[in-house]
């Protein structure tokens, strides 16, 4: 599995509240709530985000609400992984549950910058920098998690 | 090696002798919790798979607390689509407008978590109940979907931070003085993928109150949980709420702690957390110089809606009148507590002051409704996050206290410590 894209970059604690305003929070259309993906921090997001983009984010990203809308909406507006240098632990779990991928590492996260290229090897955790020509080393998922998203997300492993 | 109070219980929820930090594990769930904002989710995700049934109807708890009495068509029909599933399903404890309360001041009163309990809720201050001594987290709702089929969750046992409390409270300190003074200290991810286990001598002079608001802001260190270690105050408590037999579970004398932290009660101030997150700690003694003008105070949710906080702000405003251009909101958590309020006098006094009551709801924490700030107006809440855009408008600001710091500001229209 790869993903490859264009960085979308932030800094440290981005919270699920700017994330996804719980003013949008009644409904649960994920088309609707990836209309308003990141717009208390990043405005212009939803007009720049393309198909297979990448969030890459420093210190403790999905802080704060449980509220799974915000993968949800990130991952519905088409990114297909997050990078951070640590991730909350209720967005990490929801994030492996629903299916998008995410990856913890501190020297991609602090190195790459917005609008870079980036390449993602999610069996190895190989991340290749194309635009700055470098390559970082993140942990590669456990084989208990693999096993979730390879049946495609917490529900269907457990119904297979 | 000895296993931290967090690892027994879940080693006993997972059928093992011991577990050790990192370890993946699959325990049994006491109690599976929902809201009108998350549980919506879950039942679409439980539907899709097309699940047979729930695993135990009495062990689902769905509370439709967030943007009740409804804010909108919208938030209307995401409590028709709970109400739908838990009439389905049977589910026992459903709770909705009239007997609803915010979740984690109602499960605790209704005697619906005990000491030693295996918990998750898709809300992330599900973690409240480790007041009570339960492992209890929040989690998102898929794993509540999960949760309710079968009766399980899969966690990575956690390692753990130790706070040894001594002394005692000061007055008008209180439980949300000691835990925001905590983050302060240790920061929105001090303590992240841990425990926050509280124990020491220090306990005696925490009320459950108290308590349960330092577990409610746990996860605002980034704790997967927080636990208190039970004791005659826990045991009080839930004595007459449940008729559940339990095994008081402790940490072992040789647990591992990947930090010790000695926190002296007697020391700590009242604690205000500037914007824009819970860490940035000022004293009300530094705070109050520097002459923050504000719109709007906030007293209610579920760190700080309880029947003690509620006490606390009507002992500060009694026979006074709240400042001209403050609007203040008084939000009782509960139902029990509303009426407790109303038996006492104390809306009475709200009302007198100048304040508004309103019928039990998570609003205005979120943003949701019934308090919600405009362009650059500034609130001093009870609640538990003042992130970004949190209570409303994104240049506005929260400031988090306790009732009665946030009681003295609505009576000066600035962020105050109290006047004897």
């Amino acid at each position: 599995m790869n993903a490859h894209g264009i960085v979308h970059k932030y800094g440290d604690n981005v919270d699920t509240d700017v994330i996804i305003p719980a003013r949008y929070l009644n409904t649960s259309d994920h088309k609707e709530l990836a209309s308003h993906c990141m717009e208390d921090i990043d405005k212009e997001f939803v007009n720049k985000v393309k198909e297979g983009d990448i969030i890459v984010a420093e210190m403790n990203f999905g802080c704060g609400s449980s509220r799974e809308h915000a993968p949800i909406a990130i991952k519905a507006s088409g990114i297909s992984c997050v990078i951070a240098s640590t991730f909350a632990r209720i967005f990490y779990r929801n994030a492996i549950n629903i299916g998008l991928p995410i990856l913890e590492c501190d020297e991609a996260a602090k190195d790459i910058s917005a609008g870079d290229e980036v390449d993602i090897d999610f069996d190895t955790g190989v991340i290749t920098n194309v635009t700055k020509g470098k390559t970082y080393q993140a942990q590669p998922f456990p084989e208990f998690i693999k096993d979730i998203i390879n049946k495609g997300g917490l529900l269907k492993s457990l119904k297979g | 090696m000895g296993m931290t109070m967090t690892q027994k219980i879940l080693a006993k929820h997972a059928g093992l002798d011991s577990v050790v930090e990192g370890q993946l594990i699959r325990a049994k769930l006491d109690m599976v919790l929902g809201n009108d904002i998350t549980s919506p989710v879950a039942i679409n995700e439980f539907e899709k798979i097309g699940f047979d049934g729930v695993f135990d109807k009495a062990k689902i708890s769905l509370v439709m607390d967030h943007f009740t009495p409804n804010k909108d068509i919208k938030a209307a029909k995401q409590c028709q689509q709970c109400r739908g599933f838990a009439e389905k399903y049977d589910i026992i404890n459903y709770y909705d407008v009239g007997e609803v309360g915010v979740e984690h001041a109602l499960l605790p009163e209704k005697g619906l978590v005990v000491p030693s309990d295996c918990v998750i809720g898709a809300d992330s201050h599900t973690c409240t109940y480790g007041a009570l001594g339960a492992f209890s987290t929040g989690v998102g709702s898929t794993d509540m979907a999960a949760g309710m089929a079968t009766g399980e969750a899969w966690f990575k046992v956690p390692s753990a931070i130790k706070f040894n409390l001594t002394g005692k409270l000061g007055k008008w300190v209180s439980g949300k003085d000691v835990i925001l003074h905590i983050i302060g200290m240790i920061g929105v991810d001090g303590a992240l993928y841990k425990s926050m286990e509280f124990s020491g001598e220090g306990l005696k002079s925490l009320s459950m109150d108290d308590r349960l608001c330092m577990a409610n802001m746990a996860i605002e260190a980034g704790a997967k949980n927080g636990i208190f270690e039970v004791d005659d105050i826990t045991l009080e408590y839930v004595k007459g709420r449940t008729d559940r037999s339990f095994e008081v579970m402790k940490a072992d004398d040789d647990a591992h702690y990947e930090r010790v932290i000695d926190i002296d009660l007697s020391a700590i101030r009242p604690t205000v957390a500037f914007p824009h997150l819970p860490e940035n700690t000022k004293t009300i003694d530094e705070a109050e110089k520097l002459n923050i003008k504000i719109d709007q105070v906030v007293i209610g949710s579920c760190t700080n809606g309880r029947y003690s906080d509620l006490e606390a702000a009507a002992a500060v405003v009694k026979g006074k009148k709240v400042a001209k251009g403050v609007r203040a909101i008084v939000i009782p958590a509960t139902q029990q507590i509303y009426l407790d309020a109303l038996r006492n006098g104390l809306l009475e006094i709200f009302v007198e002051a100048g304040m508004a009551v309103s019928a039990p709801t998570c609003g205005p924490c979120l943003g949701g409704h019934m308090g919600i700030l405009a362009p650059n107006e500034r609130a001093v809440a009870t609640t538990n996050r003042n992130f970004v855009g949190r209570m409303g408008d994104t240049t506005s600001e929260v400031y988090l206290a306790s009732p009665a710091i946030a009681a003295a500001s609505a009576l000066t229209g600035y962020i105050s410590g109290i006047k004897e």
